[in-house]
C-alpha cells in the first residue's frame, strides 16, 4: 500500500504514434514522490512527447497515467507545466506580470478576473526567478534566459505538487541555468516533484537525482548513481531500429 | 463637403453608415484574435467559400431574404472550414495548401450558381451579385438590426471569455494543461469570425470581407503592445473605415461599397506600419541611423582617448588624420569624421583647439570613463 503512494506519476503501456511511426512504444514509468528527475535521450527519442502524453496534451494510442492514483483531470491542480519556450509567438501583445498570472487561470475559474491577491502572488513568483523589476515590461523585449524565467514563474505561481518542464535550460545563459536549477532544487526540498526534458548529458549528474533514459521506448528509470551508466547510454543513443529488433 | 450634406439630409444612408461602422467595429474586435492566432487566411477561405451558400439558398427560395442567405452562407463557410480541417488531418497536404483549393474551388462554384441564377427569368435575382463586391446601400433596416443583435452577441462573448481567448491565443499548451479547452475555445473563436464574416458580406463582399477582419489588426497591433489596448484601436479602425467607406461608395455613382472600405483600411494601415512608433518602419530606420551615429561618435571619442592617454598633456589636440575610428580614411570619409567631431564638440565631449586639430575636453574624458568599450590597459587615471 505504501508503495502504491511513493509514486506520485505512474505511467503505464504508453504507446504515441504520429501517423504510422510510434514514437513512444508501450512506456511504463513510475515517478517517487520528491524527485528532481530528468528524462533524457536522443533527439526525436520521444521526450518531450513523453512529457505532453503524460500531461494529456496528447492522446495516446493506448496507455494511462495517473497522478497519486487518480486522472490528470482530478489532480489538475497539483499539477504545473512549463512548456518549450519557443512554443509560443513572443510578440503577443502582453506583460511579463499577464503571463505570469495565466497561471492562475486555472484558480480563478471562468468570466471572474485575477484579484489583487492574485497578482501579489504573481510578483512574489517573478522574485523568486528575480525578475520582479521587469513586471510591466512588453514580452516582446525579453531575452531567452528572461523568457524562460518569466515561464518558470508562471508556473511557481500555479503552486503545484508535480512540475513537469520541457527543456528549461534550452538556449539560455549560464546565469538563468544556474538561476532556474536552484529553483528546481529548492522545489524538491519543500517535496515537490520535478520532471525535466533535458538535452544535456554533462549536467545530469549534477542536476538530478533521478534519471529515465528512453528513445521510443524506455531504456531504464531510477537514481542517477544506477541507471545514468555507460552502457545505458550506449543504448539510449543507439538508432531506434536496433532497439527494437533486440 | 458633399458627404457630410448627404449624411446630414439622408435618413438611410445615416442608418446604412451606422451598420457598416458598427460591422467595422465588431470585425475589428474579432479579427485582433485572428491575427494574433496566424488565423487571417481562415477568414479569407470562409467570405469567398460563402458564395455558392448564398446562391443555392436563392435557387431554393427564389427571392431575396437576408437571413436565409445568411444562413446558407454560413452552412456553406462551415462546411468549407470543415473540409478544410479534414483535408489537413487526412492528406499531407498543408493548411496554405488546402485553404486555397477550398477557398477557390467554392468560390468558382458560386460564381458558377450566378451565372445560372442570371438565366433565370426571375425579376428577383436583380442585385445578387451585388455580394460579390458589396453594396451597403442594400441593406434594410432589418438587415442593420441583425447586425446589431450579432455584434452585440460577439462582444459580449469576447468579454465573457477574454481571459480563455488571450491564453488560449498565446499559449494552447499551457491553456489545456491548467484545464482551459484550447479545442472548444478555439472552436468559439472560430465561430465568431466566421458570424462576423457573415453579417460583413452584404455590406463588404465576400471578397474583402476578411480585409475588414484582418486589417484594422494589424494596424491596431503596431500602435500598443497591449491586448486590451489592440482589441478597442482594432474596433475603432474597424469602425472608422466602415463608416468612411459607406459614405465614399454613396457619394458615387456604381461605387461597390467593399473596396471603398479596403481603400480607407489599407491607408490606416499603410500609416500604421510606417508611422507608428515603436514598431513603425520609418521610425525604427530613424532609431537604427541614431543608433550607428552614436557608435560612430563613441569610436571616434575612444580614438581620441586612446591618442589623449599616450601623450603626456591630456587635452593635447591631435591632428585630425591621427583620430581614425578605421584603418584607411578616403576623402568622403574625411568629411564623415569632421562631420562627427562636429557632432561630439556640440556636445561639449571635444574641443577644435586649432584648425584641424582636435582634443578631448573633461566632459568627453568622464562620458568615456563609463563607457563599456574602453580598453582596460589604457585606464591610467584610475590608477
Amino acid at each position: 500500500m505504501s508503495n502504491e503512494t511513493r509514486f506520485v506519476v505512474d505511467v503505464e503501456d504508453m504507446t504515441v504514434a504520429y501517423h504510422i511511426k510510434p514514437v513512444l512504444w508501450d512506456v511504463d514509468l513510475k515517478v517517487p514522490k520528491g524527485v528532481l528527475m530528468a528524462i533524457v535521450g536522443p533527439n526525436g527519442a520521444g521526450k518531450s512527447t513523453l512529457l505532453k502524453a503524460m500531461l494529456n496534451l496528447i492522446k495516446p494510442i493506448s496507455g494511462r497515467v495517473l497522478f497519486n492514483g487518480e486522472s490528470y483531470e482530478d489532480q489538475r491542480k497539483h499539477i504545473g507545466y512549463v512548456p518549450q519556450r519557443g512554443s509560443v509567438d513572443w510578440d503577443f501583445p502582453t506583460t511579463v506580470l499577464d503571463v505570469v498570472l495565466m497561471g492562475r487561470y486555472g484558480h480563478i475559474g471562468w468570466i471572474k478576473r485575477s484579484s489583487s491577491k492574485d497578482k501579489e502572488l504573481a510578483m512574489i513568483a517573478l522574485k523568486k526567478v528575480a525578475m520582479e523589476d521587469f513586471y510591466n515590461r512588453q514580452i516582446s523585449q525579453l531575452s531567452g534566459g528572461q523568457q524562460q524565467r518569466v515561464f518558470l514563474a508562471r508556473a511557481l505561481v500555479q503552486d503545484a505538487d508535480i512540475y513537469f518542464m520541457d527543456e528549461p535550460f534550452q538556449g539560455v545563459d549560464a546565469k538563468t541555468e544556474k538561476a532556474v536549477i536552484e529553483i528546481l532544487k529548492d522545489l524538491r526540498k519543500h517535496g515537490k516533484t520535478v520532471v525535466v526534458v533535458h538535452h544535456d548529458l554533462q549536467t545530469v549528474k549534477d542536476y538530478f537525482d533521478w534519471v529515465t533514459l528512453i528513445n521510443t521506448q524506455l531504456i531504464a528509470s531510477g537514481p542517477v548513481d544506477e541507471v545514468f551508466t555507460e552502457d545505458n547510454l550506449r543504448k539510449a543513443y543507439r538508432s531506434t531500429g536496433k532497439i527494437l529488433k533486440g | 463637403m458633399n458627404i457630410f450634406e448627404l449624411l446630414a439630409n439622408d435618413y438611410t444612408l445615416r442608418v446604412v453608415s451606422l451598420g457598416s461602422a458598427m460591422l467595422g467595429f465588431v470585425s475589428g474586435i474579432v479579427g485582433s484574435f485572428a491575427v494574433l492566432k496566424k488565423q487571417g487566411l481562415l477568414g479569407d477561405a470562409v467570405s469567398h467559400a460563402s458564395l455558392p451558400g448564398i446562391a443555392i439558398m436563392f435557387i431554393l427560395i427564389q427571392t431575396k431574404s437576408t437571413e436565409i442567405f445568411m444562413l446558407g452562407a454560413l452552412i456553406a463557410g462551415l462546411l468549407a472550414t470543415a473540409l478544410i480541417n479534414v483535408i489537413v488531418k487526412y492528406s499531407r497536404i498543408k493548411m496554405d495548401s488546402a485553404m486555397a483549393l477550398i477557398l477557390s474551388v467554392f468560390f468558382g462554384f458560386g460564381l458558377v450558381l450566378l451565372t445560372y441564377i442570371q438565366k433565370i427569368p426571375n425579376a428577383n435575382q436583380a442585385g445578387l451579385e451585388k455580394f460579390i463586391f458589396g453594396q451597403a446601400s442594400t441593406l434594410l433596416r432589418r438587415d442593420i438590426y441583425l447586425i446589431l443583435v450579432i455584434s452585440i452577441l460577439l462582444i459580449s462573448l469576447i468579454v465573457i471569455f477574454w481571459k480563455e481567448f488571450k491564453i488560449v491565443t498565446f499559449d494552447a499548451d499551457f491553456a489545456d494543461s491548467i484545464g482551459i479547452s484550447s479545442k472548444k475555445i478555439s472552436y468559439i473563436l472560430s465561430s465568431m469570425i466566421v458570424l462576423s464574416i457573415i453579417i460583413g458580406l452584404q455590406s463588404v463582399g465576400v471578397i474583402l470581407m476578411s480585409a475588414l477582419l484582418v486589417a484594422p489588426g494589424v494596424a491596431a497591433r503596431q500602435w500598443t503592445n497591449k491586448l486590451s489596448v489592440m482589441v478597442i484601436l482594432a474596433g475603432s479602425f474597424g469602425a472608422v473605415s466602415g463608416l468612411v467607406g459607406t459614405l465614399i461608395s454613396s457619394s458615387m455613382q456604381k461605387m461597390p461599397t467593399g473596396p471603398s472600405i479596403v481603400l480607407v483600411i489599407s491607408l490606416i494601415v499603410f500609416i500604421s506600419i510606417t508611422m507608428s512608433p515603436n514598431r513603425g518602419i520609418l521610425w525604427r530606420y530613424v532609431r537604427q541611423i541614431k543608433h550607428q551615429s552614436d557608435i560612430n561618435e563613441d569610436q571616434v571619442l575612444l580614438n581620441l582617448y586612446d591618442l589623449a592617454m599616450n601623450h603626456k598633456n591630456l587635452y593635447h589636440s591631435h591632428d585630425i588624420t591621427a583620430i581614425k575610428p578605421m584603418k584607411t580614411q578616403g576623402g568622403k570619409k574625411l568629411k564623415h569624421l569632421k562631420n562627427i567631431l562636429g557632432n561630439l564638440q556640440d556636445k561639449g565631449l571635444v574641443k577644435e583647439e586649432q584648425i584641424e586639430a582636435w582634443a578631448i575636453t573633461e566632459d568627453g574624458l568622464s562620458y568615456i570613463m563609463k563607457h563599456p568599450m574602453r580598453k582596460e590597459e589604457n585606464d591610467v587615471t584610475s590608477n
